[in-house]
This record gives C-alpha cells, sequence and structure tokens, in this order.
C-alpha cells in the first residue's frame, strides 16, 4: 500500500474540528517552521522536495515561490487556488471538505514563507457548503492562536479570507483569478507582468492549487529531503487522484507515484477494474484538458515501457504517443463508450467557459463544437475531420491564456488516435447513433473477462 | 547631463534598427514601415493597456536576445512583447506566422459578415484591409452566423453587434477618456457583445471617440452613417478654438458642406487627439472651422481615389508627330448628347450623377 501524507487522517471521526486535528498532530508544521526556520528556510525545504504545482502544469512550487518580487514596503500575496472547475478534477473538493484544517495549516506556513500578510481562498462558487467548513476551520485557527496578530510571538501577521467565484472555469486560469479577486470580470491577463511581480492590486503574488499548499504540511514535518524519498524522479510526494468514469471505484485516491496505471485501474486499492467485465478503451489521465490515450499507449509507452503514474512517465513521447499528468482527473472509457461523443461534450464545455477575449478561441472553440455535433449526429463530411483538425492547430499555442490549448488538445488527441471513429461517424450516420459499435481500439492485454 | 537613453538592437524580417528599451516589437517594426509591422486590430498606442487580444500582430521570436538567443516556443503578440537586446522577429518571412495569421483572419471574419458595400465603414475598415493583405478568397465555415438587432446608444452613436470583433478598444477609450462609463462586455466567450447596461445611452463628452477607434464598422456615428461614403468626400485638416479638446480636426467635406467631423489620424489609422463631442458632432459648418488645407491620405486608402498629386503625364505623342501642331477637334459630345453637360458642376450633387441631373 502506497504512503499517504494528505489524507492519512481523513478519515479519524471528527477531523474536521480543531480538536481532533490538533490531536491528531496538527498545526506541527506551523510550530516547526515559526520557531526554528526563518521564511527562506521554508521555501528552501520546498526547493529541496521537488514538490511540482498540483494545479495542472506542474511547475516547480520551490522555484515559483523564489520567483516572487519582494520590494520594500510593498505588500505581497498568497492565493489558494480552489476554483477546481476541470472536468474530472475533485480532488481539492475532498481535502477541503473532510480535512479542511491540513489547508489551513499549509496556507499559514506558506504564507509565511511569502511574507503574505493576507491570504485568499478562492473557491469556486458550487462548493457553497465548503466555505462554511472552511470559514469554520479558521475561525477556530483564529482563536487557537495560529491566525491573526504576532503569531507564537515571532512577530508576523496573517489572516486567511475566503472569497468565493461565481463558478467560471476561466476563474481557474491564475491571471483571471486574480482580475475575479479583485471584482472584476474574469479576464486572463496578458503575460509578462507574471503575478510574481505584478499580482493582486499589482501586488506580487503567488497563486497555488490546494493540494499543492496542503503538501507544504508534510514537506515540512518530514523535511524537503525526506519528502523527495517519496515517489519517482521529478514526482516526489504523493499525488491525489479523483478517478471517475467506467470503473467499479470512482474517488478520491492518494498515490505516491511509484505505480503503474495497469495497477490503478484495476487493482482492488484504487479502481478496482472496469464494470460488467468490459475492456478498457481509453482514459484521459489528467483532467478533461489533458490528450485522450487508447489502451495500448496508455498501459505502455511507446518504446514499450511500463506506464506509470507519474509526471515524466505519462508525459513520455510528448503528445504524439503521451499525455499529462495534469490536475489528476482520471476519467476511464469502456469499451462501448464513444469517443466523437466525449469529445463533442468536451468541446461544448470549453466552447461555454472561453472568456472570449482572443479571437482563435472565442470563434474557433464554437466552431469546432459545431462541426462535432454534425459529425455526431450524423450529418458530418469527410473533410470536417481534417478542418477539425486544421481549426485545433490555429488556435494552439495562439491564444492569451492555456484555455485555447485545453480546448484544442482533447481534439487532436481525439482524432490522433481515434480517427477511424470520425470516419465512422460520417460513413455510418445512422448505425453510429446506436453508439454500440465496438471498435477495435483496445489492445487491452488482459484476457476478456468472462462476463 | 541629459540621461542616457538604453538602445536595443533588433532585427525584423532581416532588417536590424536600434530602438530604446521599453519599445514593443511592434512599434519598432513601426519604425520600420511597410510590410515589416504587422497589422493591428486590437492594440492602440493612445489607449493604455490595450492590445493582446485579437492576435493578429503574432510574430516568431526566432532568437531571443543576444544573453539568451534561444527561439520563444510559440509565437508572442508583438504589440505586448518588448524588445531585447540582440532579438530576431520573423514576421512576413515566417511561414507559421503567415499561417497563423490567416487562421485568425477566418476566425474573426466567422461572425463579421462580408457586407462591405453595405457597412458605412467601407473603405475605413481595418478588417477589410487585414482580410485583403492576410485572408483567403474563402471561408470553410458553413454554420449560421450570430445576429443581434441594432442598438441606438444613445443620439450620437449606432451599434451593429453582428459586426464587432471585441477589440475592446472602444472599452478603454470609455474608461480612460469620459467620467463615467456605461458600456462594457457583457456575457463570454462567442456570445459576449459590447452593451450598455439595459439600453443606456453613450452621451459622456469624449464618448465620441469610440466610433473613431472601432476597426471595423460597429459603431458608427448617427450624425453621419450613410449620408455619403468616404471616397466622394474631401478630409480636410481644421481646427476650431475649443475650451474642451484641442479642436484639432479632419473635416469630410462635399464642396463646401460638411458631412463629417472626425478626430485626426496618424499612419496607422490611430487618433492624434480626442476630440470632443461638441466638435465632432455639433460643428458641421465650414463657418464654425479655420481651415488648414487638405489632409494627407495614404496613396493605397480607397479615400485617395482620383486625388492624384504629383502625377506625371505621358508625352502628347500626337502634338509632336504633327511638329507641335494641336490636334483638331473633329466632333464636340456636347453638340450631340446631353450626358456630362459641362455647366453641371458633380461636386454640388447630393448624391451620385442621375441622368435627371443632366435633363
Ligand atoms: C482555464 C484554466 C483553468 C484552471 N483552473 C484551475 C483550477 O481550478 N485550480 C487550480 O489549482 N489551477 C487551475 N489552473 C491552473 C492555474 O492557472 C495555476 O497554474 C495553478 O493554480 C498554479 O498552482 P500550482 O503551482 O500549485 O499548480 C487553471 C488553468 C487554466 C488555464
Ligand atoms: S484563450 Fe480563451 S479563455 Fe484564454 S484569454 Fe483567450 S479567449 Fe479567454
Ligand atoms: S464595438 Fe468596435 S471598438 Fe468596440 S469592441 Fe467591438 S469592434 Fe472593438
Ligand atoms: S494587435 Fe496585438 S493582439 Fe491585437
Amino acid at each position: 500500500m502506497g504512503r499517504k501524507l494528505l489524507l492519512e487522517k481523513a478519515h479519524v471521526e471528527g477531523i474536521r474540528t480543531y480538536d481532533v486535528y490538533r490531536r491528531e498532530g496538527g498545526y506541527a508544521s506551523v510550530e516547526k517552521a515559526f520557531k526554528n526556520m526563518s521564511p527562506d528556510q521554508v521555501t528552501e525545504e520546498v526547493k529541496k522536495s521537488g514538490l511540482r504545482g498540483r494545479g495542472g502544469a506542474g511547475f516547480p512550487t520551490g522555484m515559483k515561490w523564489s520567483f516572487l518580487a519582494k520590494p520594500e514596503g510593498v505588500p505581497r500575496y498568497l492565493v489558494c487556488n480552489a476554483d477546481e472547475s476541470e472536468p474530472g478534477t475533485f480532488k481539492d473538493r475532498y481535502l477541503m471538505e473532510f480535512i479542511p484544517h491540513l489547508l489551513i495549516e499549509g496556507l499559514i506556513v506558506s504564507s509565511y514563507a511569502l511574507g503574505s500578510n493576507r491570504t485568499y481562498i478562492y473557491i469556486r462558487g458550487e462548493y457553497a457548503w465548503i466555505v462554511d467548513i472552511l470559514e469554520q476551520a479558521i475561525a477556530e485557527a483564529n482563536a487557537n492562536g495560529w491566525l491573526g496578530k504576532n503569531i507564537l510571538g515571532t512577530g508576523f501577521d496573517c489572516q486567511i479570507y475566503v472569497q468565493r467565484g461565481a463558478g467560471a472555469y476561466i476563474c481557474g486560469e491564475e491571471t483571471a483569478l486574480i482580475e475575479s479577486l479583485e471584482g472584476k470580470r474574469g479576464n486572463p491577463r496578458i503575460k509578462p507582468p507574471f503575478p510574481a511581480v505584478k499580482g493582486v492590486w499589482d501586488c506580487p503574488t503567488v497563486v497555488n492549487n490546494v493540494e499543492t499548499l496542503a503538501a507544504v504540511v508534510p514537506i515540512i514535518n518530514l523535511g524537503g529531503e525526506e519528502y523527495a524519498k517519496i515517489g519517482v524522479g521529478k514526482s516526489t510526494g504523493t499525488k491525489l487522484i479523483s478517478a471517475c468514469g467506467n470503473i467499479n471505484k470512482p474517488g478520491v485516491y492518494e498515490i505516491d507515484m511509484t505505480i503503474s496505471v495497469e495497477e490503478f485501474i484495476y487493482s482492488d486499492e484504487y479502481c478496482g477494474g472496469i464494470p460488467k467485465g468490459k475492456r478498457l478503451k481509453a482514459c484521459i489521465p489528467g483532467g478533461s484538458s489533458v490528450p485522450i490515450l487508447p489502451t495500448n499507449l496508455l498501459l505502455k509507452t511507446a518504446k514499450g515501457d511500463t506506464r506509470m503514474m507519474n509526471y515524466e512517465s505519462l508525459a513520455d513521447g510528448g503528445f504524439a504517443t503521451g499525455t499529462m499528468m495534469g490536475s489528476g482527473g482520471f476519467i476511464v472509457f469502456d469499451e462501448d463508450q464513444c469517443v466523437v461523443r466525449h469529445t463533442l461534450t468536451l468541446a461544448r464545455f470549453y466552447r461555454h467557459e472561453s472568456c472570449g477575449q482572443c479571437s482563435p478561441c472565442r470563434e474557433g472553440t464554437g466552431w469546432m463544437e459545431k462541426i462535432l455535433k454534425n459529425i455526431e449526429y450524423g450529418k458530418g463530411k469527410m473533410s470536417d475531420i481534417d478542418l477539425l483538425w486544421d481549426i485545433q492547430r490555429k488556435i494552439e499555442g495562439n491564444t492569451i491564456c492555456p484555455l485555447g490549448d485545453a480546448a484544442a488538445w482533447p481534439v487532436a488527441a481525439a482524432i490522433r488516435h481515434f480517427r477511424d471513429e470520425f470516419e465512422w461517424h460520417v460513413l455510418n450516420p445512422v448505425e453510429s447513433q446506436s453508439r454500440n459499435f465496438g471498435l477495435a481500439h483496445y489492445a487491452d492485454p488482459r484476457p476478456v473477462p468472462v462476463a | 547631463m541629459a540621461e542616457e537613453k538604453k538602445l536595443f538592437k533588433v532585427t525584423i524580417d532581416n532588417i536590424t534598427i536600434e530602438v530604446e528599451a521599453g519599445t514593443s516589437i511592434l512599434n519598432a517594426a513601426r519604425m520600420i514601415g511597410g510590410d515589416v509591422a504587422p497589422p493591428a486590430m486590437c492594440y492602440y498606442s493612445k489607449l493604455k493597456g490595450s492590445g493582446g487580444k485579437c492576435r493578429t500582430c503574432l510574430v516568431e521570436v526566432a532568437a531571443g536576445s543576444t544573453a539568451d538567443p534561444r527561439p520563444m516556443p510559440k509565437l508572442v503578440a508583438s504589440c505586448r512583447t518588448n524588445v531585447m537586446d540582440g532579438m530576431v522577429v520573423k514576421n512576413i518571412t515566417s511561414e507559421r506566422v503567415i499561417d497563423a495569421r490567416n487562421g485568425v483572419v477566418e476566425f474573426l471574419l466567422i461572425n463579421h459578415p462580408l457586407d462591405c458595400p453595405i457597412c458605412d465603414q467601407a473603405g475605413e475598415c481595418h478588417l477589410q484591409d487585414l482580410s485583403y493583405d492576410h485572408g483567403k478568397e474563402g471561408t470553410r465555415y458553413e454554420f449560421n452566423r450570430r445576429t443581434f438587432q441594432k442598438h441606438d446608444l444613445g443620439p450620437y452613436i449606432q451599434l451593429h453587434m453582428t459586426r464587432c470583433i471585441l477589440c475592446y478598444r472602444c472599452v478603454f477609450t470609455a474608461d480612460q477618456l469620459t467620467n463615467k462609463r456605461v458600456h462594457g462586455i457583457l456575457d463570454r466567450g462567442d456570445h459576449a457583445e459590447i452593451a450598455t447596461y439595459i439600453e443606456k445611452s453613450l452621451d459622456n463628452d469624449f464618448i465620441g471617440n469610440v466610433i473613431d477607434v472601432c476597426p471595423v464598422g460597429a459603431l458608427t456615428d448617427r450624425t453621419f452613417r450613410f449620408k455619403n461614403r468616404v471616397w466622394f468626400l474631401k478630409p480636410v485638416d481644421a481646427h476650431r478654438d475649443c475650451p474642451k479638446c484641442s479642436g484639432k480636426v479632419t473635416l469630410w467635406n462635399r464642396g463646401d458642406e460638411v458631412y463629417r467631423v472626425t478626430a485626426r489620424k496618424d499612419q496607422w489609422g490611430e487618433v492624434e487627439d480626442w476630440i470632443c463631442n461638441e466638435c465632432r458632432f455639433e460643428k458641421k459648418q465650414t463657418s464654425d472651422w479655420v481651415i488648414e488645407g487638405p489632409t494627407k491620405i495614404s496613396r493605397q486608402s480607397v479615400i485617395s481615389q482620383g486625388h492624384y498629386v504629383g502625377i506625371k503625364k505621358p508625352k502628347e505623342t500626337v502634338v509632336e508627330v504633327m511638329d507641335g501642331r494641336k490636334p483638331r477637334l473633329l466632333m464636340d459630345i456636347h453638340d450631340v448628347s446631353e450626358v456630362n453637360k459641362p455647366n453641371v458642376d458633380l461636386s454640388k450633387i447630393a448624391g451620385p450623377a442621375h441622368s435627371e441631373d443632366f435633363k
């Protein structure tokens, strides 16, 4: 069984309350950091830990922190990105709902490291009940002297505020989040300047994901080097994976990134295999924006190595034969699933969520959705497939923020790996509506189970 | 001693110039001029924070700087990327740029009808120029375009949302020039639209400038729209003593009549000085103005059609052949036809000339 660092105590009765959390060893990292370490030493430990941001891009957190500008007399801000709107990703919700003090603890230590006296949790509006849970936890932390003025006599003041978003996926993008936090329309900003130089109210700002900030707690408790020993290569520590789709046990799992994709899908400790003995067709392993992979490339890399559940292995081969760890939204498709239909669903999502600032994303996402709708509903042409390919190619890399890429990649990967399915839809407009066409895309090495 | 300005060497499409640190790639390219300057639909040098949105000005950075000569992986918006010393930029010499710009034009034209002959902006539309220069003759888009009702935004301005390309220029203008902004962008993605929150009128003192900054025919001047076409008008620089603005304008005349007043624009189509509503909408008598002289118009512009300067006439070969004698007029057309009476002054006719005018 893999090591648990974040969710180890999540199931302890009453862990949501301060008393139980403290009794279980909570807030030890704050004590350790505030009493024995300078802010720079905390950053140093995070660097040593090799922690990569858990929000999607996987950028090294310690390095990101060290980019923070520190001009005299200007406040700095830490913002926790709890917007979590990527389809398939629901890990942060679990963490905040069941063990809220872990996030608050991580936020206090991180605020100390970064010198943020006002720290914000920007949370998606739909997580209304979690707002109450977090505010309760903040109130308890305040009451017990972990927040407020002169924490533990260090002279450091810190307060945490919860800000609710209004349910726009784009507000998860860090610069759009900052705009929204400032009370403006959630349009991404053009970079540079980066938030580390000009963020919230033009002050230096770090935006980090919920899981990233929670991971700072075990990093300080264990020490960066110990933390780095967990996992493999540049995928250190543990990672939360939210698994859904055609699996027997959907849910949030904490893994230590040394297991294989196959083990994750089939072992009883995790997803527990595919319902009704069906075969595996494909999987989107990192949230809806990362490329989908067919079974043969999902379980093995193009070189024939076992595909592992970590950043490097999932990305192996680039987008031609690989994908991304992303935010860990693991979506499994069984043999009955229609890739065209799922691609349309995603295209509809990205069209709806585009902020509309840049022409390729604003117009391209809508265009892709309309073409996919035609193909899906039996009105497509063969040339539509090439047109889709061309449109996604002209969006990717040409936009202000990565939402354009997030809209382009699923379409690109679906055509790249499942082109014959698109063609089949065009050639068999009537039959394709039954969706029970069982195209042989799976190269599942396992014997077909007997139902 | 004057502070010495730091200069950066930048090479754009194989032409090297030195520019001040802090100059954007677009502005550096504009200093070179010609085709090296990328097109710009949303950037407006006079508006703070503009640019970066339309993506028409994307360029390839083949080398970041002398210190770090690595190429940039993605194309960058030249209007929002500053030059570095030793930077090498490819604009029209880059196939990637040409391809991407082609795509941007196609995207922009999806929800912009190509009804140029009936749009009031015809002849002054930057999107029309862009699609001529960088677009294709056809479109691959086969779906219904979005439609909107046209809106009167108060007494002076009309909005045709069908033509808007969401460049945000008018929003920045209203934000930066007027004290109470009542219009902005509502909704998201391809359903985003310019709106005044519940049919408000735009009547701030400087709001008329949104018409000048709009690169397409989405915001038009209600006191002028469809009263004439730009190529029938003669632009004249003029000024008046205005307490609110510089009073420096361009009058668009036909004969002695002032059809339209706009701010003066530079070679990039950008306003030189913002003008107030009074100058723009209410001063339409020649006597309101001190005339300075004809406005200089680019030779390529449809507006300069027929107004040639410095032309060289070909040699009169008939005269030469006839040893300097003038040819004899064999027939005067006016003796036999009613058409084109020399006593009818075409510029005095309100509309295009018609057979009725020559009766
Ligand atoms: C369209 C879009 C939506 C995003 N949504 C989220 C989100 O909901 N939560 C999140 O943590 N990061 C999200 N991100 C990534 C953030 O921009 C940012 O990279 C992240 O919060 C950084 O945190 P990390 O360094 O801890 O990973 C999104 C990015 C894009 C482009
Ligand atoms: S890529 Fe899309 S979401 Fe991002 S800024 Fe451009 S239009 Fe907005
Ligand atoms: S109305 Fe004109 S200026 Fe305003 S956003 Fe649309 S195109 Fe730009
Ligand atoms: S002019 Fe540069 S992006 Fe619009």
